[in-house]
């Protein structure tokens, strides 16, 4: 097998081009996947016309919400270009300058006020359905946020007006008289009033009026604390059910590594043994020279080995560059080697069934990049049926297990490494067993 | 002269297709035997089971595959390797005693030693198939199967090559090889077997064919061959 092994290094050396291509293509691939992951959505470019009146207000009760701290929560929101009109924010959008165009209309404050009608945006946009799914999708997002930002202001103005109807004093707004009573003293006056009134009908009245106020006050206090909810009814407390969080930069890692392990694995795996059949040589090897599962495991083991120093070399490379914990350099070492195992395993299938080297390399590769797209598809993206399809898929193949088992060997996250490490250990016994039977034929 | 290679009752089948039946001869040092019959007729599959490319469904071969040089139609090389580097793999893989040794000898004996250093894949189609037989011989076999070993080859390759081949009878070398090129078998053969739907219909020198087929001893040996198959299966072989 020494021999044969070095017939394929010297092989592998002569193809520079392909060598070239299998160690650059899937780090850039995975790079790509890796960068995609990591990087936090950018926030849209929109312009804003804000064509209400410089200063205008909107009355709370005695309160008064500047319109101009809603503009400043979507600005908050969004990478905002100021326009000065709607006919310019029009043309912004259809050079593609911005994503999308959001227009507050001069009379915002009065519908607000009115009590009787919601205030009206205009959200202009251009461009293809997946554009306008994504300007749908963002702008939506900075919409509710600054929306919920403008309606805590004005439930911070509602619950400042109700204070002061029940705590009195100089309640600031134009043309209210100063020092008024508040609700809350009220019964307290009017039970000194009643000492001196003697029993009587204007007595009964004065104590229904004492009641009332009472009442008044403490419903009065309630209707704070639900303006409150009413602004943010829920709140979100996170809950992690198993493993250790994983930070998303450490996770993209994980993600480019095992791309580059699959990739290289698989391709010079699947190219290695469909060479033997496509140079005819496979007949005069497997004629007493070499066993079909020699020859198996020698592609498999070579295709591992090569990945594995890749793979190996990535991660201590961008270990650089992101903060890993260099303690768990042995069971990195061991998440990527049952991880190449597997992946040689599923390469030797493919080259022993695709029986030609372009048609290995193809289906290999055809095979590789949904399953990683596949492995990564969060729950929850998809309905549940389709998921559970996905999941059924990606059982089948090592790269979720490897996937995982790295995860879990980096990060330490769930689940647990010794899990995968079967998993992948029993695909690589069913993969070799599918390859063995593909090469039953030399021909 | 001792028989170096015998086949017994070797039968092979495809599911319902009887490839091979009951086909049994014998080979002495030094024979140059021709395999001939028309398309389908399982010379192929009668040098792959002899060559140990695939089992036989019954019967037996007297050599194990080891001992059996093989040379297939398609020459099977490395093309991104030297002649001398795929010399050297299969001597190293036939575990043969003196790698070094056996490889200058093939060299020499085709005649390429000057191009030892050129990768196969940039050599002509004869000397491609020059070193396809040179990795059958590597090991110094008793016995050399070649399956349509002039095909693709132009009139002087195939010249050369039958002058390789020759030389290598001389020295003992038993050679069994198929052909379609019926004149080739009548010039080079000592003997002929012919197949016809993998039934062993005659064996025997080329002359004592032209003869079964009613031909001059000096006759056309394509012509016999057509004549016998149609006097023998009628119904089934066209020329």
């Amino acid at each position: 097998m020494i021999w044969l092994l070095r017939k394929d290094l010297l092989i592998l050396r002569r193809s520079r081009l392909l060598v070239a291509l299998l160690v650059f293509y899937p780090i850039a691939i995975a790079l790509l996947i890796g960068f995609a992951i990591s990087r936090s959505p950018s926030r849209p470019r929109v312009a804003i016309v804000d064509e209400t009146p410089a200063g205008e207000t909107i009355q709370v009760g005695s309160q008064r919400v500047e319109v101009s701290q809603y503009a400043r929560q979507l600005f908050s929101q969004v990478q905002s270009v100021g326009v000065s009109s709607r006919a310019q924010a029009v043309e912004e959008v259809k050079s593609a300058d911005v994503l999308a165009a959001v227009v507050i209309p001069a009379d915002i404050a009065a519908r607000i006020s009115s009590g009787t009608a919601q205030g009206q945006l205009e959200v202009i946009y251009n461009g293809d359905a997946l554009e306008q799914s994504l300007v749908q999708s963002q702008i939506g997002s900075a919409l509710a946020q600054a929306n919920l930002g403008f309606s805590e202001q004005l439930q911070r103005a509602a619950a400042k007006a109700i204070d002061g109807l029940l705590r009195g004093g100089n309640l600031g707004s134009l043309g209210a008289p100063s020092d008024l009573i508040g609700l809350e003293q009220i019964p307290a006056v009017l039970q000194r009033v009643l000492a001196h009134v003697p029993a009587g009908s204007d007595r009964a009245a004065l104590e229904r009026v004492a009641s009332f106020a009472d009442f008044a006050a403490q419903n009065l206090s309630v209707s704070k604390k639900v303006l409150s909810t009413v602004g943010q009814p829920i709140r979100v407390h996170s809950t992690l059910l198993h493993g250790r969080r994983t930070p998303l930069n450490t996770f993209a890692v994980v993600v480019a590594v095992s791309v580059s392990l699959m990739f290289v694995c698989v391709l010079l795996a699947a190219g290695g043994v469909a060479l033997e059949r496509e140079e005819r040589a496979l007949g005069r090897l497997i004629r007493g020279l070499v066993s079909r599962e020699a020859l198996l495991v020698e592609k498999g083991m070579l295709a591992a080995g090569c990945s594995f120093v890749l793979a190996l070399a990535m991660l201590a490379g961008v270990g650089a560059f992101v903060s890993l914990d260099w303690s768990r350099a042995g069971l990195w070492v061991v998440a990527l080697a049952f991880g190449a195992l597997s992946f040689g395993a599923l390469g030797v299938a493919i080259g022993a069934l695709a029986r030609e080297v372009r048609a290995a390399s193809l289906l290999a590769f055809l095979m590789s990049l949904p399953l990683a797209f596949l492995a990564l598809v969060p729950s929850g993206s998809v309905s549940h049926g389709f998921y559970e399809v996905i999941g059924a898929v990606s059982f089948l193949f090592p790269f979720k297990a490897a996937l995982q088992a790295l995860d879990a060997a980096v990060n330490g996250a769930a689940p647990s490494i010794g899990g995968s490490l079967a998993h992948l250990a029993g695909l690589c016994v069913i993969f070799g067993a599918l390859a063995r039977f593909g090469l039953r034929r030399a021909d | 002269m001792s028989a170096v290679l015998s086949v017994s009752s070797l039968g092979k089948r495809y599911g319902d297709l009887q490839a091979l039946a009951d086909v049994g001869f014998e080979v002495c040092a030094g024979e140059l035997v021709a395999v001939v019959g028309p398309n389908g007729a399982g010379k192929t599959t009668l040098l792959s089971i002899i060559a140990g490319i695939q089992p036989p469904s019954s019967g037996s071969v007297s050599r194990s595959p080891r001992e059996v040089g093989w040379a297939p139609q398609q020459p099977a090389l490395y093309s991104k390797l030297s002649v001398a580097e795929n010399l050297e793999l299969f001597a190293h893989l036939e575990k043969v005693s003196d790698p070094r040794a056996a490889v200058a000898r093939m060299l020499d004996q085709t005649g390429l030693t000057a191009r030892a250093g050129e990768a196969v894949g940039r050599l002509s189609g004869g000397n491609r198939q020059r070193v396809n037989v040179a990795l059958g011989l590597i090991a110094d076999p008793p016995v050399l199967a070649l399956d349509e070993p002039s095909a693709s080859l132009d009139p002087g390759q195939r010249e050369r090559l039958w002058q390789f081949i020759a030389t290598l009878a001389r020295a003992g070398t038993a050679v069994l090889f198929s052909t379609h090129n019926v004149s080739e078998a009548q010039r080079h053969a000592d003997r002929v077997l012919v197949l016809a739907d993998g039934r062993l219909l005659f064996d025997g020198p080329p002359r004592s064919l032209l003869l079964e087929a009613g031909e001059d001893e000096r006759g056309d040996l394509e012509r016999a061959l057509v004549r016998f198959l149609a006097m023998r299966a009628p119904q089934d072989v066209s020329a």
